[in-house]
């Protein structure tokens, strides 16, 4: 359990069919069974040492060199909590909109595990750093996807826990291989109320929450590299029933597939309450909330809402976080960036949207704002909807794109000049091979401005491969003369 | 602590150390009655030799005021007092065989487990109404935060030969996926 690797091998065509059956579902049909999707994540805190030790917080290192006596649980060691951890956790609930519970409790979960040298992990079960939160998000839907819709999901608690190390499987010597790296390592463990119906909107939340995180600067959240981990909790029922038995979907290493994974296990509820069999929870054969004892070592964990709030002995001191000045701190939030970009630019919320949803997008079409004299509002399509969409073709991030903003910037002056037709702009911003030609299009141009005559053959030759030869070659001469004259 | 003491020579230090020793026997075998109610003498109670505790407070003239009491202030508890034990059912075995990754499914385990179960009751026994549990003796202080510094560490060359098995510097462990307390992970 939490180690199988999930089943992959679904057909695309099977799942963008299912998708658009279950946002049909979506939209309540009172007698059909609809999904109920409840997320657990775990955030890995960004801090320099551990949660408990000053073991530095490190990847790819040597197995088992980032661990001090404590990690290994050697007796005699005692914890003391890292406060940039603290304050990680007090920052992400502020964001979230939590109360912030003063004064909370740490606990110990007692499990065996290999990768669990203690034999215990501890977590705050009792009463956590905060509480009662949300996170809004939104997803494009519509026909054409191009609708913003506006969705909440409430936040349980927020807590404090450790990570636990690393295990390799080496199944040929029937030996599990232990790697203590990990093992303490700070995280935020994020519980979600089940206020989610299906796949897509699960990953929209993760997918904001990682913006946030990232923001704030308390997570990178890297699903990937194991930095945001999420387990979904999967269940089917009719509106206004109760709810039905839960499953767990586990160990997912991207949103999309969290997507599908969940709309799949919702998919096979369905099914299976449809032949008359029952949904088997096979994760949970115990109840969950036994192992639980008080730490014994931690008094309680104590954050002051302002600094006339903290006793006259600790004032100074490093060891004390207060609420008022994390709060005053907190950088600019993705919903706030969008509502900026909105207004700065007069842009639709849709494209705010995806602007501050693709990493990078939003950097790479200020830069092509700068570098231009044409309007935002006419440039935006140009980014989100050909760049963007050719960039998902090719599969390349914003940060591989071989057109830079300057070229693009020039491109569309061109085309805005009249100089080169639409299609050719398309054709240019499509980075199919002439994608080169683009960037030294510009660079010819530039040469030619400069007087040098022999360039313009050689832009002559581009611009007709860009038409395919559909252009007046008398025309397109005079033309290039005339603006580069 | 024996700094100036070297200077004057051993004759000093010695003295020191003799100069206590001799007034405690000094007051301990005196009667007198100022300085007798610094000197407790307690026996043992019955069944044990009766070699008396002395225990004495030099050089103070507070009463020593001893917390433990003369005589005992409870009362043992007769086995009827206590409510009749729940059958420990084998349900119940399993799970604590899981939890606790212990065999004791003989019948001397059982026996052991009902009996310790009936120990354990002896609390149930004591009135609590209006006292909130108690967590551990620092719940009443505040937690010290660290900053986030790295100090430690770094010691692989000391943590891996405290194993029996290593492999390329990781710890090796049964496999995983055999034992049923792997239903156990979060």
């Amino acid at each position: 359990p939490g180690r199988d690797a999930p089943a992959q091998s679904r057909s695309n065509r099977t799942f963008s069919m299912l998708e658009y059956v279950l946002a049909c579902l979506c939209r309540s049909r009172p007698h059909e069974l609809v999904g109920v999707v409840g997320l657990e994540i775990h955030a890995q805190i960004q801090s320099n040492t551990k949660l408990f030790s000053g073991s530095k917080v490190g990847f790819s290192a040597p197995p088992n060199s980032l661990v001090s006596f404590f990690d290994a649980s050697l007796p005699g060691t005692l914890p003391v909590l890292n406060r940039r951890c603290v304050e990680a956790a007090v920052m992400t609930a502020l964001a979230l909109n939590c109360t912030i519970n003063k004064k909370s409790f740490f606990d110990r979960k007692h499990y065996f595990y290999a990768d669990l040298p203690a034999g215990y992990q501890i977590t705050q079960q009792r009463r956590a750093v905060a509480v009662d939160g949300q996170l809004a998000y939104s997803l494009l839907g519509g026909r054409k996807r191009n609708q913003i819709q506006s969705r909440t999901v409430r936040i349980k608690q927020i807590q404090l826990e450790q990570d636990s190390g690393k295990s390799l499987h080496d199944d040929q010597r029937s030996q599990t291989l232990i790697d203590l790296n990990r093992a303490g390592v700070g995280l935020m463990e994020l519980v979600m109320e089940p206020d989610m119906s299906c796949g897509e909107q699960a990953a929209a939340a993760v997918r904001e929450l990682q913006l946030v995180l990232q923001a704030l600067g308390t997570c990178q959240g890297n699903m990937s590299e194991g930095q945001l981990r999420v387990d979904a909790n999967v269940s089917v029922h009719r509106p206004g029933e109760e709810l039905g038995v839960r499953t767990e979907v586990k160990n997912i290493n991207s949103a999309r597939f969290l997507s599908r994974a969940i709309d799949y296990e919702i998919q096979r509820q369905i099914e299976a309450l449809g032949r008359g069999e029952a949904v088997l929870n096979e994760t949970r054969t115990y109840d969950s909330k036994s192992g639980f004892m008080p730490e014994p070592n931690l008094p309680p964990l104590v954050v002051y809402e302002d600094r006339g709030s903290v006793p006259a002995g600790l004032l100074g001191a490093e060891g004390v976080v207060v609420l008022e000045g994390l709060r005053e701190g907190l950088p600019e939030l993705p919903s706030v960036k969008r509502a900026r970009l909105v207004r700065s630019y007069g842009l639709l919320p849709e494209h705010s949207f995806t602007l501050v949803n693709e990493d990078g997008l939003m950097e790479y079409f200020e830069a092509v704002v700068k570098e231009t004299r044409k309007e935002p509002r006419k440039l935006i399509g140009w980014v989100t909807n050909e760049l963007l969409g050719h960039l998902k073709h090719h599969n390349l991030s914003v940060s591989k794109c071989p057109v830079s903003p300057s070229a693009l910037a020039e491109l569309l002056e061109l085309q805005e000049a009249g100089h080169i037709s639409s299609t050719v702009a398309k054709q240019v911003a499509s980075l199919s091979p002439s994608v080169c030609d683009s960037v030294s299009l510009s660079v010819s141009v530039r040469a030619l401005q400069e007087g040098n005559k022999k360039v313009l053959n050689r832009l002559m030759g581009l611009v007709q491969k860009e038409t395919k030869g559909r252009a007046d070659p008398v025309l397109v001469r005079s033309l290039l003369e005339e603006k580069t004259s | 602590m024996l700094g100036i003491h070297q200077i004057y020579g051993r004759r000093r230090v010695q003295l020191n150390i003799i100069l206590p020793l001799l007034c405690r026997y000094y007051y301990a075998s005196r009667t007198d009655n100022m300085l007798s109610t610094n000197v407790k003498t307690l026996r043992k109670t019955r069944n044990t030799p009766s070699r008396p505790v002395t225990v004495a407070r030099l050089y103070s003239s507070n009463k020593h005021n001893s917390k433990v009491p003369k005589v005992p202030t409870w009362e043992p508890l007769g086995e009827d007092r206590i409510p009749s034990l729940p059958q420990v059912s084998s349900d119940l075995v399993d799970k604590l065989e899981r939890l606790a990754l212990v065999d004791f499914r003989t019948k001397e385990g059982l026996v052991c487990l009902e009996r310790a179960i009936r120990f354990a009751d002896h609390l149930n026994m004591v009135d609590t109404t209006g006292v909130e549990p108690m967590d551990s003796v620092l719940e009443h202080g505040q937690l010290f935060l660290r900053g986030d510094t790295v100090t430690e560490g770094d010691c692989a060359e000391k943590l891996l030969p405290l194993s029996n098995t290593t492999v390329e510097e990781y710890f090796v462990a049964p496999p995983v996926g055999n034992k049923t307390s792997t239903s156990n992970r979060h």
